[in-house]
């Protein structure tokens, strides 16, 4: 599903850059490669330029530099209407003065296709979004919910093997953009169309996607499945940007093979897995995700363990949030699972905390 | 402070027989809730205390609008009853001679009519005269038998004149006095309007006429004039408004794609026509159209034009038309612009990206959204020409004049009222017809002004 190399890549983006004003680089050499049929999500912080990307694939932004290609072939010269791209937009861009049937059979029109032909494309792809009744209704006599599934089923009814949507959920509430994710995971499975999908919300591409690739500052800062990212993020960025994350910083001792020994900054000593430091005596940002500290462990029991002092305590049901002071870091977070024998944690109560040095990741220092 | 009647539980269950009830239920759609079971914490239905809310915030609402109400009516619906009141009333004759009127009843309207006639003209008129001079009759009578026969007016004053020398038989001294009373027409004229309401301004503004045997006809083709004045007017209103569309379109859409400053910065010069004075303006355009004026002398300076076959570009029909589609441009712009700019670019990206070329994609989904505000600019432009009086007068010539310059010259010269106010109604009837016309095509909801 992974397209690697560029050959039977069906979309890549090639050391693309992107300026708006000639001052600034908006997309810093970008390269992607996607796969065809595969559902790749660019997720990022607000301004990382994954609009622009997209734009840019859709044909409405030009790239300053750099070659996109697809199908193999540079599409840098063709215009939006040739490149046969489906897109959804973030605000739907329903045509207000058509019908629901008007507003899908639009795309069938300007390709010149038959009416009973096109009435069938109209009635399956309403179908598939399960809006078959509402083909007489206007926009504006819409939910968000319904508007949302008739603009997906607009960008799908012309059967392009590319679907490009920016936020489709934005505007939507949680409920409903759950269950709009998995709907939209299961027309791309029976489709079989290639994704290309733009959210800053983790979650949604955590659940949805083949492969994330983190935007930051124009640049791709990781590529890799949702697993491999939250497990094993490459720098401090991602690592805080996807799912809930404590960091710690200190300063490199000792390197041992794929072990860094690490003195955090204030004195203890930490065991963790070296991902992406300099060398010994460089300063590094260490990562733990909170659901891989345990708590009350012996001394030698793990191979790091600290003393925490217990701050916060939420019950959350399924789990107990402690936020504590851990190495000089007091927003430290520990996810401690509600089994049966529940642990009371009081204020100011002293817990020995440690994890194993796989789950703590030393990466750049940010 | 809503509390439920009896049955608290009357909630209906959200309804599962559509494919979406699951969707409807996510969406919180609930079911209704009963009207009549509801009273208020105190046991009013909730209805009448309901209405009793409305009541006192309709009474707010009807003080607060109350000035403005009382102005409109003073100045605007006050006047307009009163003008359509003087197309229609017709007091001169029945004032002035009554019992004339009542003697001509039996009259068969052919030949002249008998001495019992001439004598009831005859004491009118003296019983005329032995009023103060404010409240005689007689010069109002001549004024108004002045504009259907065009002797009347002399015959009555050269009559009265002499009336203390009039002695029976009063036929003969009549015709004496002016040959006009020997002439049957002035008396079906006299017969005809003794009548307090009449048709015969709107058919005068009509182009029409009695016929000798009572009729109502066209008149002759070449003494026609309201009728093709009202047509000019029209077709002047159309071009201006075509005109206004085919320069505000471009600009419109050029503003609503520009940063809102460099928009704004183009908008003061549509605007600059609002804030310049109409001399001021008028004046320019003489300076520039005039046939001595800088567009002419430039073009024979640059050997374009001979200097005999100068351009006339104003004082005629060209000079109306460019001078009011310069001061009308900005009612096309202004709703156009506003309509614009609230169309998002997403909606023609969307189109192409579904495959439409950009003219398709400009036809077919920008174009059809931009109509509210071509509808409201075009009703704006096209009513406004319609009545549009200073600019026709002053640069308008012969054949640029329109129907409300008409309109005017019977007001303040020939002071033939009820004529201006046949015609005023007219114009404002064929305005509500439009305006009818366009809600039933467009809808006045449609409508987007600014
Ligand atoms: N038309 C434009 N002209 C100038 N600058 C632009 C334009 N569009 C975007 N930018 C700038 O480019 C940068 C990236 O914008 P982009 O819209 O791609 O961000 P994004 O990742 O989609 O953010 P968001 O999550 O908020 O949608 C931003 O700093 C933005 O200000
Ligand atoms: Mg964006």
């Amino acid at each position: 599903m992974v397209a690697e190399g560029h050959s039977d890549a069906f979309v890549a983006f090639e050391r693309v850059q992107k300026s708006y004003d000639g001052e600034t680089l908006v997309v810093k050499d970008l390269n992607l490669q996607i796969g065809k049929g595969e559902f790749l999500t660019m997720l990022g912080p607000s301004g990382s330029g994954k609009t622009t990307c997209l734009m840019m694939l859709a044909g409405f932004e030009t790239a300053t530099f750099g070659d996109i290609l697809l199908g193999g072939k540079p599409i840098n010269h063709i215009p939006p209407h040739k490149r046969g791209i489906g897109m959804v937009f973030q605000n739907y861009a329903l045509f207000p003065h058509m019908t629901v049937g008007e507003n899908l059979s639009f795309p069938l029109e300007v390709r010149s296709m038959g009416k009973s032909e096109r009435e069938d494309k109209i009635r399956r792809a309403l179908d598939m979004v399960q809006m078959g009744d509402f083909a007489g209704r206007r926009p504006a006599q819409l939910s968000g919910g319904q508007m949302q599934r008739i603009a997906l089923a607009r960008a799908l009814v012309f059967e392009p093997e590319l679907v490009l949507m920016d936020e489709p959920l934005g505007a939507l509430d949680k409920n409903l953009r759950e269950r709009m994710q998995f709907e939209i995971k299961h027309i791309h499975e029976n489709l079989g169309v290639t994704v290309v999908y733009v959210t800053h919300d983790q979650t949604e591409a955590l659940t949805m996607s083949d492969r994330i690739a983190v935007f930051d500052d124009g640049r791709i800062q990781q590529l890799a499945t949702p697993d491999d990212l939250y497990e094993r993020p490459e720098n401090a960025f991602v690592a805080a940007f996807i799912g809930e994350n404590n960091t710690l910083k200190g300063k490199v001792e000792k390197i041992e093979g794929d072990t860094c020994h690490v003195a955090l900054d204030d004195g203890s000593r930490v065991k963790a897995l070296r991902v992406f430091v300099e060398g010994e005596g460089a300063r590094t940002t260490l990562s733990l995700r909170p659901e891989r500290v345990r708590v009350d462990v012996k001394e030698g029991a793990a191979d790091t363990v600290l003393e925490g002092t217990v701050k916060e305590r939420i019950y959350l049901g399924d789990h107990i949030r402690v936020r504590m002071d851990v190495a000089g870091n007091d927003e430290f977070v520990v996810k401690v699972p509600n089994t049966s024998g529940e642990r009371h944690f009081k204020l100011g109560e002293k817990v020995a905390v440690g994890w194993a040095k796989e789950d703590c990741r030393a990466l750049d220092p940010s | 402070m809503i509390a439920l009647g009896p049955g608290p539980d009357n909630r209906a269950a959200p309804t599962g027989n559509t494919g979406n009830a699951n969707m409807a239920q996510a969406e919180g759609v609930q079911g209704e809730v009963t009207a009549e079971k509801l009273v208020t914490a105190d046991g009013i239905p909730l209805k009448r205390s309901m209405q009793r809310a409305e009541r006192r915030r309709k009474l707010m609402a009807f003080l607060l609008v109350a000035p403005l109400l009382a102005f409109l009516f003073v100045s605007f619906i006050f006047p307009i009853a009163q003008m359509m009141w003087r197309s229609v009333e017709n007091p001169e004759v029945v004032n002035a001679l009554p019992r004339t009127l009542e003697a001509l009843e039996g009259w068969d309207g052919e030949d002249l009519p008998d001495e019992e006639v001439y004598a009831a003209l005859y004491q009118d008129m003296v019983a005329d005269q032995e009023l103060p001079r404010q409240e005689q009759r007689t010069g109002p009578l001549a004024v108004r038998l002045n504009y259907e026969l065009s002797a009347a007016r002399s015959a009555i004053a050269r009559t009265a004149f002499r009336l203390d020398r009039l002695e029976p038989p009063y036929k003969e001294a009549f015709l004496d006095a002016h040959r006009l009373w020997g002439n049957p027409e002035l008396w079906r004229i006299i017969q005809r309007e003794g009548d307090p309401f009449t048709a015969s301004y709107y058919i005068a503004a009509l182009d029409m006429t009695y016929s000798d045997e009572g009729e109502v006809v066209m008149r002759d083709e070449d003494r026609r004039l309201y009728v093709p004045l009202f047509g000019r007017t029209f077709m002047l209103s159309a071009v201006i408004l075509g005109l206004t569309f085919i320069l505000g379109f471009p600009i419109s859409y050029f503003m609503s794609i520009l940063p809102m400053r460099k928009a704004n910065l183009l908008m003061i010069f549509v605007l600059l026509p609002f804030w310049t004075s109409l001399l001021v303006r008028t004046t320019a355009w003489i300076v520039l159209l005039q046939e001595q004026g800088v567009i002419n002398s430039s073009l024979v300076g640059l050997g374009l034009l001979d200097a005999e076959n100068r351009l006339q570009m104003i004082y005629n029909m060209t000079g109306t038309i460019v001078a009011m589609t310069h001061i009308l441009l900005p009612f096309m712009v202004l709703p156009l612009y506003s309509v614009m700019r609230t169309i998002p670019p997403s909606y023609m990206r969307a189109a192409k990206s579904l495959g439409a070329k950009p003219w398709t994609a400009f036809r077919r989904v920008y174009f059809p959204q931009t109509l509210p505000g071509i509808g409201a600019g075009g009703v704006l432009v096209f009513i406004i020409s319609i009545g549009y009086y200073i600019t026709p007068a002053l640069v308008g010539g012969q054949d640029g004049r329109m129907i409300s310059n008409e309109i005017a010259r019977h007001m303040q010269q020939s002071l033939n009222w009820g004529l201006a106010a046949a015609l005023g109604t007219m114009l404002l009837v064929s305005v509500l017809i439009l305006y009818w016309a366009y809600n039933k095509l467009v809808g006045a909801d449609n409508l987007k002004l600014g």
